[in-house]
């Protein structure tokens, strides 16, 4: 079946991606929304338009689109993106990274339905730690990219996703109620690599990286090479 | 003994949505399952099985309606069963119930009528949708017994009242997993 992911450039938009490579699917494009507004309901904002980089190891073409990212308003937008891919590489569904939020999972299915197409929410009410597991134990490569969230700092920024990751991120899941996946905003990723998807490793620089922010909340641009 | 767990989607990419997060529930309180495509379910199968749960699929998926025979015997084995979603419109049409159109997404708020798999009589539960047909079981009220709707009309759970049939149009694995594990531990 030939597909579109919706794509933020994060962990779980690249493993719903494996997974459906994995199960047969020709993938035919990705989508990614480029939210102008920090705190949008729907998107990712973090290291976004780096997803260039991520489409050109994939060899997929890439449709982007810029939002203002207000609430409801950005449904129109990602509908006419979905829409482009749709007309563009004659995708018959889409594939979401859509863990446990109803709120994201329901609009994206009416859009897939007002447009005719299939929708594909792989990771749907998975365990985050087992989904964690999954990731390392399948190879991708990931860095976080942003942090929003009391105990994080900016010394997590540019930290790999992997197995001390994962025991730091159990004991603050314990202590601080923070989702082990960030599915509450807490922080946000970008793939450096994966397997079976990208053709090269993206390199990047941490000290070219813009970083900016205060306290518990963090952002890096990534620079990569 | 084991719970056989019935996959209706066309698609293998919609196991992970529809019937993976089943068997995780099944894990959770440690009860044995087998999961089995709904086109390969053998006597044996039915034989060796203590419940039955028939999962969802997506919204565009309906093929199982143009293969309901096959699922005869699954309701001939008076094996207890959970008809999720498209598992309950299955349910409901072989029972003599008829589908109807009617597109729901997303949470609502129901309230139960009569008790059902834990929950009870006047209990108000939010419910995750995902369906673009339900079941009119008009034809045979004296069979079943409705135990929720929304909007009035529209059948959100229901029970056989002598066998023990249970089907539910909205989806316990988003927002009420206890409907499942109390259907596995009644």
């Amino acid at each position: 079946m030939k597909l579109g992911i919706l794509w933020s450039g994060g962990k779980d938009s690249c493993y719903a991606a494996y997974l459906a490579k994995k199960e047969g699917n020709k993938i035919s494009c990705l989508i990614t929304l480029q939210s102008i507004n920090e705190d949008s309901f729907m998107f990712h904002t973090p290291s976004i338009s780096k997803v260039k980089a991520q489409a050109s190891s994939m060899s997929i073409p890439l449709i982007i689109k810029k939002t203002n990212g207000v609430k409801e308003f950005e449904l129109k937008d990602l509908e006419f993106a979905i829409k482009a891919a749709k007309d563009k590489y004659k995708i018959e569904g889409i594939v979401t990274g859509a863990l446990a939020s109803t709120y994201q999972a329901s609009r994206i299915q009416k859009i897939c339905d007002k447009l005719d197409l299939e929708c594909f929410n792989p990771l749907w009410q998975k365990n985050q730690i087992e989904h964690l597991k999954d990731i390392i134990k399948s190879g991708i490569q990931v860095i976080v990219t942003g942090v929003f969230a009391e105990p994080f700092n900016s010394e997590w920024l540019g930290r790999q996703i992997d197995n001390d990751f994962l025991n730091e991120i159990k004991d603050m899941f314990k202590h601080y109620s923070i989702n082990p996946v960030g599915e509450g905003g807490e922080y946000e990723t970008y793939v450096l690599n994966a397997p079976g998807l990208f053709k090269k490793q993206i390199k990047f620089d941490i000290k070219k990286s813009k970083i900016k922010g205060e306290k518990n909340s963090w952002r890096m641009e990534v620079e990569v090479e | 003994m084991t719970i056989l767990i019935i996959n209706i989607c066309k698609h293998e990419l919609h196991y992970y949505e529809f019937v993976k997060p089943i068997e995780k529930i099944l894990e959770g309180i440690e009860i044995k399952y087998s999961t089995k495509d709904y086109d390969k379910i053998s006597k044996n199968d039915l034989e060796k099985s203590s419940r039955i749960i028939i999962c969802g699929t997506s919204l565009k998926d309906n093929n199982f309606l143009e293969e309901l025979p096959l699922f005869d015997n699954i309701l001939k084995s008076n094996k207890p069963i959970l008809g999720i979603c498209g598992g309950m419109e299955i349910l409901g049409t072989l029972l003599g119930g008829s589908i109807k159109e009617r597109k729901e997404i997303g949470t609502t708020e129901i309230t139960f009528q009569k008790d059902f798999l834990g929950v009870n009589k006047s209990e108000e539960k939010q419910v995750y949708h995902l369906h673009n047909f339900y079941v009119d079981f008009s034809d045979i009220k004296d069979e079943v017994e409705i135990s929720a709707y929304s909007y009035n009309i529209i059948p959100q759970a229901f029970k056989h009242k002598t066998k023990k049939i249970y089907g539910t149009l909205f989806h316990p694995e988003v927002k009420n997993k206890e409907i499942i594990i109390n259907f596995c531990k009644e």
